[in-house]
């Protein structure tokens, strides 16, 4: 597989805005985050079959992005149903959002869709609370990025002492 | 500026952690694990395989990454390392858990603390208080900062182990390190 062919947004670019089923009957929207600051991280699919996931590990990570008063969503492809059942399995506290239906368009927005695969990036994207990414990063496909960086992003964000 | 380029262990191994070998080994491995963990438990024997291989060539230290929400046994096992650490048999404790993966019951750690002569009421009492909770934290916390994407993951000379760990993997990858 290629990596990193694709551009991601930029820090400093305003995040376009989306509305995306988190259960069945639920719909999230980036507007839904405003005034706090909001981790997007797309991934590939649900049902990778390690411990400690990168969506497992976000998390147990939980509580230190809520230091920051930070909420977190996670993104793929798969639809509502297949996220309920592995959020259900995985015990997740945070919405997994279906990118479904059109496929992948949200991830496009952000330029984080392989169209060989079909899926979406590990990518991930830190939004300040006025809507603007103030950091985006683009992993390996195959590396889970894990939660130090994102912790930079918000520390960085975060009013100064 | 990249996860994966800063993917470093923070803090370095210090007095606080749990080691064995001497200090000044060329090869220092950390392993952040799980005691609940399956790929924890296969790494198990591993690691005391590279220990017999490398001898006095290796220091070792073992830091806490609980993954509490997936295993709801594994917090209370790591603060039961903790607890025999501090009547001086982490180490003990450490591969009996590991041996005995299925059964990580508090009655089964109190048996555990029995099996090793522990002081079980002192035991009991500080696991009922949680008294190592937050050494745990702390183990999970620079876990966090230092990149633990995972259980087990292992460090070598403080940079981030991202191949497979099996032993043929590990010994050639701490061979590329010295």
């Amino acid at each position: 597989m290629a990596e990193n062919t694709n551009k991601i947004l930029a820090p400093g670019t305003a995040a376009p805005d989306f509305a995306l089923h988190s259960t069945p009957d639920q719909l999230v929207s980036l507007s839904d985050f405003r005034g706090a600051p909001l981790i997007l991280a797309f991934y590939p699919a649900d049902w990778s079959p390690v411990c400690g996931d990168q969506m497992a590990l976000y998390n147990e990570v939980l509580p230190e992005f809520h230091k920051f008063k930070a909420a977190i969503v996670g993104i793929s492809v798969d639809g509502a149903w297949c996220h309920s059942a592995f959020s259900r399995d995985r015990k997740l506290h945070f919405p997994l959002l279906a990118d479904f239906e059109p496929k992948g368009a949200v991830a496009r927005l952000y330029g984080a869709y392989r169209d060989r695969d079909g899926v979406s990036e590990r990518a991930l994207f830190v939004i300040d609370p006025k809507g603007t990414i103030s950091w985006s990063y683009l992993s390996p496909v195959g590396v889970n990025p894990g939660a130090d960086a994102i912790l930079t992003a918000l520390e960085e964000l975060a009013p100064k002492k | 500026m990249t996860p994966a380029a800063t993917a470093k262990l923070k803090p370095p191994v210090g007095a606080n952690d749990h080691v064995q070998g001497p200090a000044d080994t060329p090869v220092t491995l950390v392993e952040y694990g799980d005691y609940e963990c399956p790929y924890c438990g296969e790494a198990y024997p591993v690691v005391k395989a590279l220990q017999e291989r490398l001898g006095d060539q290796l220091r070792f230290a073992f830091r806490n990454f609980p993954l509490s929400q997936m295993h709801p046994h594994a917090e209370h096992a790591a603060e039961a390392a903790e607890a025999a650490g501090a009547q001086g048999k982490f180490w003990q404790m450490h591969d009996i858990l590991y041996e005995n993966q299925d059964a990580l019951d508090a009655e089964d750690l109190v048996r555990y603390a029995h099996a090793l002569r522990l002081d079980v009421p002192r035991f009991v009492k500080e696991m009922a208080a949680h008294l190592y909770a937050e050494r745990v934290r702390d183990d999970f916390g620079s876990g966090v900062r230092s990149g633990v994407n995972g259980t087990p993951t292992f460090f070598i000379n403080g940079v981030r182990h991202d191949g497979p760990f099996d032993l043929g993997s590990l010994l050639a990858a701490i061979e590329a390190a010295v």
